[in-house]
């Protein structure tokens, strides 16, 4: 049986959400005088210069560079250490392992804010200030925790029998791990990753405190477009398409397990 | 599961143990120290106690930006759960439109949170945003740079736009897990669609519903980004919450021993509610004989 729904409520939520987007892609597809002096649904005057400005300067398309370097150690980092974190978890009981695991989700909650001014000094201090590791580092707070709690809603999962008949089989826990437990829980690595990437991603506080040139990510790049000669709408606009195409390229991959990685492997 | 009883596991954690100490112990106990201690420059600092703290907890400033967040998360909280409930019960359940509306919610959960403000920055805008445009083309008098308001308003409708998703997919998610021998017996007794709600869906929607719900609030307590590229925390300080509180404190203003002591504190709180977070998991665990 199906409990009757009305397509017209899901209509109108759709819309609600699309509108604002629709807004920004046309913003960005119009030239500045358009935007200013006239106001229309569509862009009248269809133009990519928006596009690219951001494509050709150097000083533009280096944050997307820069974002995707940080983004990436992050996403490499993360999984490294939390893989066996996560196995270790789901698998044995050790002394403090609720104590700890309980400490990694306060790190996940932990607000940005209050670490901003202590991440400043830590990486000042060691000289990695303005760096891309310094970034990913830092991102590690909250994207290790995230990947240890999903990871490891995926493995519980896994029966137990499945290590148990390697080991008799003469398999080594490294050569185990990675032969036949890895790709079992392939598409929860995916998961992971995937979260780690959009969490790293999005997040804007720590990435902006932590750098001023070198390694200055796409979202502190954005706010340069408030110059003495105003706003420049359609570039700004521009580069916020630009930094929403990542995530709308791999969501379909990842649509029925989204409740599960922001419920941190817990649905 | 039964658990193997096995302290080697230490080792597989210690890589996780080495990363997460050195990016949040290290830094936490630079704000202890911070907080602890005055300085009047040069790096010279002295014992201050709990001068700070002190200082903090009669701040009427605090307490104006401890207001405004529970307000803030109130409202969102208060919109966003029956909506996304709301949502989650009329969203197909499943072929390609099932596939097409699961994409298109997930949308605004991965803009970067500067975007989602400057999308938002752009929209309400009255010059050359639509929604801005079309409320003074209805006779509305709204401005959000200007009307504290207006201004809350957008930063509302901002997270609601943002996060209802959230709430819906989980709910979804609690919902497809429901046999659909449930709605053939709630059909046989005749029951009211409000009572398959109650006494079916709601029941079996309980976990997630309250996962959903502390993580919208965790999320928005700390929200920092999205109002401040709206509204940079105004008109006034308007809506200027903890977290964009604290960040003009350190970083703008450089008050580190009130602003430790402020983050400390406002650590407290998180703490606690990730206790409850946890404790609602591990039963939800239990529950469910895992």
């Amino acid at each position: 049986m199906r409990l009757r729904y009305s397509p017209l409520v899901m209509t109108l939520y759709l819309l609600f959400l699309l509108v604002p987007i629709y807004w920004l892609v046309n913003m960005s597809l119009k030239t500045n005088t358009e935007i200013t002096s006239s106001f229309s649904l569509y862009p009248r005057d269809l133009t990519l210069r928006n596009y690219v400005v951001i494509l050709t300067d150097p000083s533009w398309y280096m944050g997307y560079v820069n974002s995707i370097i940080y983004v990436t150690m992050n996403v490499v980092i993360s999984l490294t250490v939390a893989l066996p974190a996560a196995y270790a978890f789901s698998r044995y009981s050790f002394m403090g392992d609720k104590h700890l695991f309980f400490w990694l989700l306060t790190n996940r909650m932990a607000p940005p804010a209050v670490f901003a001014l202590p991440f400043f000094q830590l990486y000042s201090s060691v000289g990695l200030f303005d760096t891309h590791i310094a970034v990913a580092l830092a991102h590690c707070l909250f994207n290790v925790p995230l990947a240890v709690w999903i990871l490891e809603g995926f493995m519980r999962g896994v029966p137990k029998e499945i290590d148990e008949t390697a080991y008799i089989d003469g398999y080594s826990f490294p050569r185990f791990f990675v032969k036949i437990f890895m790709p079992l829980i392939a598409s929860g690595i995916g998961v992971a990753a995937f979260f780690c990437f959009m969490f790293s991603w999005v997040e804007l506080l720590l990435s902006r405190t932590l750098t001023s040139v070198n390694a200055k990510p796409i979202a502190a790049t954005m706010t340069r477009t408030v110059s003495a000669s105003g706003m420049d709408w359609g570039v700004l606009a521009a580069a916020g398409v630009l930094t929403i195409v990542p995530g709308a390229l791999v969501i379909y991959f990842v649509r029925n397990y989204i409740a599960k990685g922001f419920a941190l492997g817990r649905v | 599961m039964d658990k193997v009883q096995n302290n080697k596991a230490w080792f597989l954690v210690l890589p996780v143990l080495v990363v997460v100490a050195f990016s949040a112990v290290l830094p936490l106990m630079t704000v202890v120290n911070y907080a602890t201690n005055d300085t009047f420059g040069n790096n010279q600092f002295f014992w201050a106690g709990l001068e700070w703290f002190e200082e903090m907890v009669t701040s009427s400033r605090l307490h104006d930006a401890l207001g405004r967040q529970i307000l803030f998360s109130g409202i969102i909280l208060a919109i966003e759960v029956p909506l996304g409930i709301y949502i989650a019960l009329n969203m197909p359940k499943k072929g390609a439109w099932a596939s097409l509306c699961l994409v298109l919610m997930a949308l605004p959960l991965l803009i970067p949170f500067n975007v989602v403000g400057t999308i938002w920055q752009i929209f309400g805008r009255v010059d050359i945003g639509l929604l801005g445009r079309t409320l003074a083309a209805l006779g509305v008098d709204y401005n959000y740079t200007n009307d504290p308001v207006d201004a809350w308003a957008t930063v509302v409708v901002m997270d609601v736009w943002h996060w209802t998703s959230l709430v819906a997919l989980l709910c979804y998610a609690g919902l497809q897990s429901i046999p659909q021998a449930y709605y053939q017996a709630a059909r046989i007794d005749q029951a009211s669609r409000w009572a398959v709600f109650r006494y079916i869906e709601l029941p079996k929607m309980k976990g997630v519903l309250l996962i959903a719900v502390l993580l919208r609030f965790m999320d928005s307590f700390m929200i920092y980004t999205e109002p401040f590229v709206v509204t940079g925390g105004g008109p006034g300080n308007a809506t200027t919450f903890l977290s964009i509180d604290l960040v003009k404190m350190a970083v703008g203003q450089f008050d580190l021993g009130p602003a430790a002591a402020f983050s400390l504190m406002y650590f407290l709180v998180i703490l606690l509610v990730s206790w409850v977070f946890y404790t609602v998991m591990t039963s939800l665990d239990r529950q469910e004989g895992r």
